[in-house]
């Protein structure tokens, strides 16, 4: 299991230092941040751009590749460089961060969650009408993008607002500004403020998995081990939920490394939606302000969770699946 | 569903929603890009079918140019990614040796690279309009499908009828198009017609997010973004061109999804 890990962990790693890389230099030949300091309003002086530019390692009349070098030392040492109002880039990254992954990880946890069981139980009750009718909500489902999801879910929230009475649901920003009233009421005022958006990516989420969800469980349904745990005298439900879904859970870890980046992107779509001051948000205001570091930055983040996520699939395989160990890289 | 009445449901549903497209423009009394002085933010009447944008336009026309752009743009980078999928697979499988180790491991670094991330971070720098704007958006799609095109022509390399043909003096280039491109072409007809809605959905997020399509141009995630802010005080502008994107997706998923089922009896459930 060790060496398992420690040869995927090697060329995983191998990958997302070239695609840090790739994103870094990407960045800096497509953003012009020079531009965006000469469209300032009283147009600064010619020498003040050059020497802004060359303290935050962004001239473009360095070569590229001594910006890179320069940029590759700094993040060996853990420093992204500065933005280009000279804040460091390591303080916001890891502030927003933090407020991505509170926005998204509940969301992408129920919805997983959810998507298994309702995949597992339509393929117990195949070809009837709830199997019908998770198999038709997984189809069409899909279909919404995201940022139309969240609008439609806004509009529902507003309408119900609107039949009750009183402002029920609440979804811009984290938590109500001003003074707080107790520790309690602060919870309890992120959490409604996080249901629609934890609704919107649950959502996604969820069809997702219970399509896929359904397939695999209908394959092992009739399959030999399962057949063999019943003639054992186990109840079919017994039979199903321990010797079925477990088999049928495998491959979803695979796919648990595919929705991740998907995640991440949902993420810059709900953000912008629901106003918060997350990761994605950032990566849209610094890519039209040719804000170079903090872009490079983001990039880099998305790889190495891209790289965790399928690292952390693999293990889950192996820990699942005994055969993956024995075998190497399925 | 059976899998032919899903393809022919899908097929029916986006030949309409061209027809729309295409066609409704040439009835709709106004232009997408005239300004109405007279009607400033009204509701649905005989001269705006759906109404007027705040500054006087017609969303009925507006929105039908957003469907046409994202669907061209759809289009189009679906073929695209699909051939270069079909190119590089094939070279891949076909060639064998390094040439296959050299795409594989481009197609892996690719596959790390977050690439909606980048698409964004190239967007603002895109000319051209929508022929370059799919062209870089197929140049992120394409990747998956090149391995699975590659697996396919490793598979079909050392078919009985492939190696005689080799055996008997046929050259590669013929031995791709005639022996081993017809075995590939379910697969690749499967993927393009997804690939389709995929496009479309990445290029209206794209517009969305304030890249993309460049005013005064129009695609429809610039409409949905635009009715965001006043949705709860009129919901047309925004319901009209979300509900033509979902209908778009769905009409393409039935589509893919009745081929797949139709060329490949095995996925058929």
């Amino acid at each position: 299991m060790a060496t398992f890990v420690v040869r995927r962990l090697a060329s995983h790693a191998a990958l997302a230092v070239l695609a840090a890389g790739l994103g870094y230099l990407l960045a800096a030949a497509a953003l012009d941040p020079r531009a965006v300091l000469e469209d300032r309003a009283p147009r600064p002086p010619e020498a003040v751009i050059d020497a802004r530019l060359g303290a935050l390692n962004l001239d473009d009349r360095t070569p590229l590749a001594e910006r890179y070098l320069t940029w590759a030392g700094g993040v060996a040492h853990g420093d992204f460089g500065r933005t280009c109002d000279g804040e460091p880039v390591n303080a916001e990254l890891w502030r927003r961060l933090g407020v991505s992954l509170r926005l998204v990880a509940p969301g992408a946890v129920l919805g997983g969650a959810s998507g298994v069981v309702l995949g597992a139980y339509a393929a117990v009750r195949h070809g009837r009408a709830a199997d019908r009718l998770i198999s038709s909500g997984a189809y069409l489902l899909p279909a919404v993008p995201v940022f139309v999801l969240a609008v439609l879910l806004q509009i529902m929230a507003g309408e119900a607002n609107d039949a009750m009475g009183m402002r029920v649901f609440v979804w811009v920003g984290e938590s109500t500004p001003g003074a707080s009233r107790g520790a309690l009421w602060d919870l309890a005022d992120r959490g409604r403020r996080l249901l629609l958006p934890t609704a919107t990516i649950a959502l996604c989420q969820l069809a997702l998995y219970a399509r896929y969800q359904r397939g695999l469980m209908l394959d092992v349904l009739h399959a030999d081990h399962v057949r063999a745990a019943r003639a054992r005298g186990l109840r079919r439900r017994d039979a199903l939920l321990r010797h079925g879904l477990r088999t049928a859970i495998v491959p979803m870890t695979t796919y648990f490394a595919y929705t991740s980046g998907l995640v991440l992107l949902g993420g810059v779509f709900t953000e912008t939606a629901f106003g918060r001051h997350g990761l994605g948000e950032w990566l849209v205001a610094s890519v039209s302000r040719g804000d170079v570091n903090a872009v490079a930055a983001i990039e880099c983040l998305a790889a190495c969770a891209v790289v965790l996520a399928s690292l952390a699939s693999d293990v889950l395989a192996a820990a699942l699946d005994p055969r993956v160990r024995a075998g190497g890289a399925p | 569903m059976t899998a032919g009445r899903r393809t022919a449901a899908g097929a029916v549903l986006l030949v309409l929603v061209f027809l729309l497209a295409f066609g409704g423009p040439l009835v709709s009394p106004y232009g997408w890009d005239e300004t109405d002085f007279a009607a400033f933010r009204q509701g649905p009447s005989g001269g705006h079918w759906l109404g007027t944008t705040q500054s006087g336009r017609d969303v009925f026309a507006f929105t039908l140019r957003g469907a046409q752009h994202s669907l061209l743009v759809g289009l189009s980078a679906a073929l695209l990614s699909t051939g270069l999928a079909a190119a590089v697979g094939t070279a891949a499988g076909f060639l064998g040796g390094r040439v296959d180790r050299v795409l594989m491991w481009g197609v892996d670094l690719l596959l790390v690279l977050p690439s909606f991330l980048i698409v964004i971070v190239l967007a603002p720098r895109i000319a051209g309009g929508w022929p370059v704007l799919a062209a870089v958006l197929a140049a992120f799609m394409w990747m998956v499908t090149a391995r699975a095109v590659r697996a396919a022509t490793l598979s079909l390399r050392d078919r009985d009828h492939v190696l005689a043909a080799r055996f008997l003096g046929v050259g590669t280039p013929r031995l791709v198009m005639r022996h081993v491109a017809p075995g590939l072409a379910s697969l690749l007809a499967v993927d393009a017609s997804l690939n389709v809605s995929v496009a479309i959905v990445a290029e209206s997020g794209l517009s969305y997010l304030g890249f993309g399509a460049r005013p005064p141009d129009v695609s429809l995630g610039t409409v949905i973004a635009d009715g965001q802010g006043g949705t709860t005080a009129r919901p047309g502008a925004f319901g009209f061109a979300a509900g033509l994107l979902m209908l778009i997706v769905v009409a393409v998923n039935l589509l893919g999804d009745g081929l797949r089922d139709a060329l490949d009896p095995e996925a058929g459930r």
